[in-house]
């Protein structure tokens, strides 16, 4: 006979544990948090680094002190928790094939599943760098966590190609630890860091940051000799006699994070190309009914305030799913949600006009920066809501607010899109 | 003196000129906005930054820390020189006290997550 739970959580990062705890507080006692790691916490466990939580609790922690706050609300509460415990797959029908050392393989069903498995940093392998494949080239992640978590140094001449956040909180972290950080090479004209990093991890040790610069060859047989940097121009493409070469023994790659999505895929689940997430409605369920999805493994965040909020959504919809036996009050109404102009995508993808009863967060990333602009939402050319922006940024992820009452009467697709020059 | 900062206040990232004498702002250009003001003030008269590193455990293993409070910017190696050269006892907890007084700062550093 098969195991079956009520609900069952993937992942026990940041989304996992606060979608865990909102669907206990909904009344679904029965959950399990599923953690391949050792013990809770997830990526926050190597980002020691504070700025955390400023807009959840009002002040300033360190990434394992924000996960600690988490880890005491699904301790209190007494939800059951799996760590060394994998997932191996999703079934359509919310069957997991779980494999631990304690516990051998199992396969246990649920009346509801939510996605919580975070995001993954870009491999060299995904980034077409050409030249050779010594020792010495790691993710920034990789190295974060070698030096926060197991204290070993992965060397002491260091290039940072990507200028995203983590790539500049290694750049200091690096430093700080008796490493030289030559410099940090972005790709595009603008960093995809917050300028408070740039100015703090960056400006205050010195370390230049070259825009429009990127990696054009590796080089050293064994271990990792130096990389030759080169300017690019407008398409992205290297400018011949531009390169330079930077002696170091330390390359890490910043360039970007995709959500992990093995196991919605082997769900089945429709995964949104411009996300690399799954599709999800405004309950934030994909598109098997009663299989949620929440946090970085829906779409990545910058904060990780929004991604506990998010997923407390997801926690409190995955109970009211359960409780109803997924029927909904009224049938069903389904308007798209498509990305305007100057969006890249929208969380969510479709909302259910007919059964809305809670405020809905419209999620999206911009493709560019734009400064003096005005968001506009619209359907059937009518403004539904509109708000003027100073600037918006790819890096920063928006969040409008649909309220309920805005959305009667609206038939036929959702707009979200950028107007420039409205301010 | 003249001084050319990046306001870290929100993503506008305003490029700041700041008229600077005896170490204190007199005068702040190219801000969008008071935080830009504000920010240029502190920035040129008592930079200080929260410093967060880890210090090793008497397993081997790092345990993350932090200053209790930002430190000046200029004693930010000091700090650190002094969490490496400490070795804390296991169990640790949030909020125990790893290197007191770091490098005369007259500010604590701080455990921050539970280990052991």
């Amino acid at each position: 006979m098969a195991e079956h739970i009520s609900l069952a959580v993937i992942g026990g990062g940041p989304a996992g544990m606060a979608a865990a705890a909102a669907a206990y507080d909904s009344g679904i006692t029965d959950v399990t948090v599923f953690e391949r790691d050792s013990e809770l916490g997830g990526i926050l466990n190597q980002c020691i680094h504070n700025g955390f939580g400023l807009h959840t609790f009002k002040e300033e922690l360190t990434g394992p002190e924000y996960a600690a706050r988490y880890i005491e609300q699904v301790k209190q509460r007494g939800i059951h928790c799996e760590t060394d415990s994998m997932v191996l797959s999703i079934s359509p029908e919310k069957q997991i094939t779980v494999v631990s050392k304690a516990r051998g393989m199992r396969v246990i069903g649920a009346d509801a599943i939510i996605l919580a498995m975070g995001c993954r940093e870009r491999p060299r392998g995904a980034l077409n760098i050409p030249g050779m494949r010594p020792q010495g080239i790691y993710t920034a992640g990789t190295a974060q966590k070698l030096i926060n978590c197991e204290g070993v140094m992965p060397g002491k001449e260091v290039v940072i190609l990507g200028s995203g956040d983590i790539g500049l909180i290694m750049a200091r972290r690096m430093t700080l630890e008796g490493a030289h950080v030559r410099l940090v090479a972005e790709l595009m004209p603008y960093s995809g860091g917050l300028k408070r990093n740039i100015v703090q991890c960056l400006d205050d040790y010195g370390i230049p940051l070259k825009l429009s610069h990127t990696v054009v060859d590796i080089r050293g047989r064994r271990k990792l000799e130096g990389v030759v940097i080169a300017e690019v121009d407008g398409t992205g493409t290297p400018i011949p006699g531009t390169e330079e070469y930077y002696e170091c023994d330390t390359l890490l790659l910043s360039c970007g994070l995709i959500p992990e999505n093995e196991l919605s895929l082997s769900a089945g689940i429709t995964i949104n190309g411009a996300t690399s997430g799954p599709v999800v409605d405004e309950y934030l369920n994909t598109s098997i009914p009663g299989i949620f999805a929440c946090g970085n493994v829906l779409h990545v965040h910058d904060l990780v305030d929004f991604v506990s909020e998010e997923a407390g959504r997801a926690g409190r919809n995955a109970a009211k799913y359960i409780a109803d036996k997924g029927s909904r009050k009224n049938e069903p109404h389904i308007v798209k949600l498509i990305p305007g102009n100057g969006v890249r995508y929208t969380v969510p993808c479709t909302i259910d006009t007919a059964n809305t009863e809670e405020d809905i967060h419209l999620r999206f990333r911009v493709r560019n920066v734009y400064k003096g602009c005005t968001i506009k939402v619209s359907a059937n050319g009518n403004t539904i809501i509109s708000k003027k922006k100073r600037i918006t940024v790819p890096s920063e992820m928006e969040d409008i607010i649909l309220k309920p009452d805005m959305l009667g009467g609206i038939d036929g697709d959702i707009t979200v899109g950028i107007e420039e020059g409205g301010v | 003196m003249t001084r050319e900062l990046i306001c870290i206040g929100c993503p506008m990232g305003c490029e700041l000129t700041v008229e600077v004498e005896d170490g204190k702002a007199v005068s702040v250009t190219g801000n969008t906005c008071g935080i830009g003001k504000k920010y240029a003030e502190t920035e040129v008269s008592a930079p200080t930054r929260m410093v967060t590193t880890t210090v090793m455990a008497d397993n081997g293993k790092p345990v993350p820390v932090k200053t209790r409070t930002a430190v000046p910017k200029e004693k930010i190696s000091d700090v650190v020189k002094a969490v490496k050269s400490t070795t804390i006892k296991l169990p640790a907890r949030i909020g125990d006290t790893a290197v007191e007084n770091a490098a005369g700062t007259g500010i604590d550093v701080i455990v921050t997550k539970n280990a052991g």
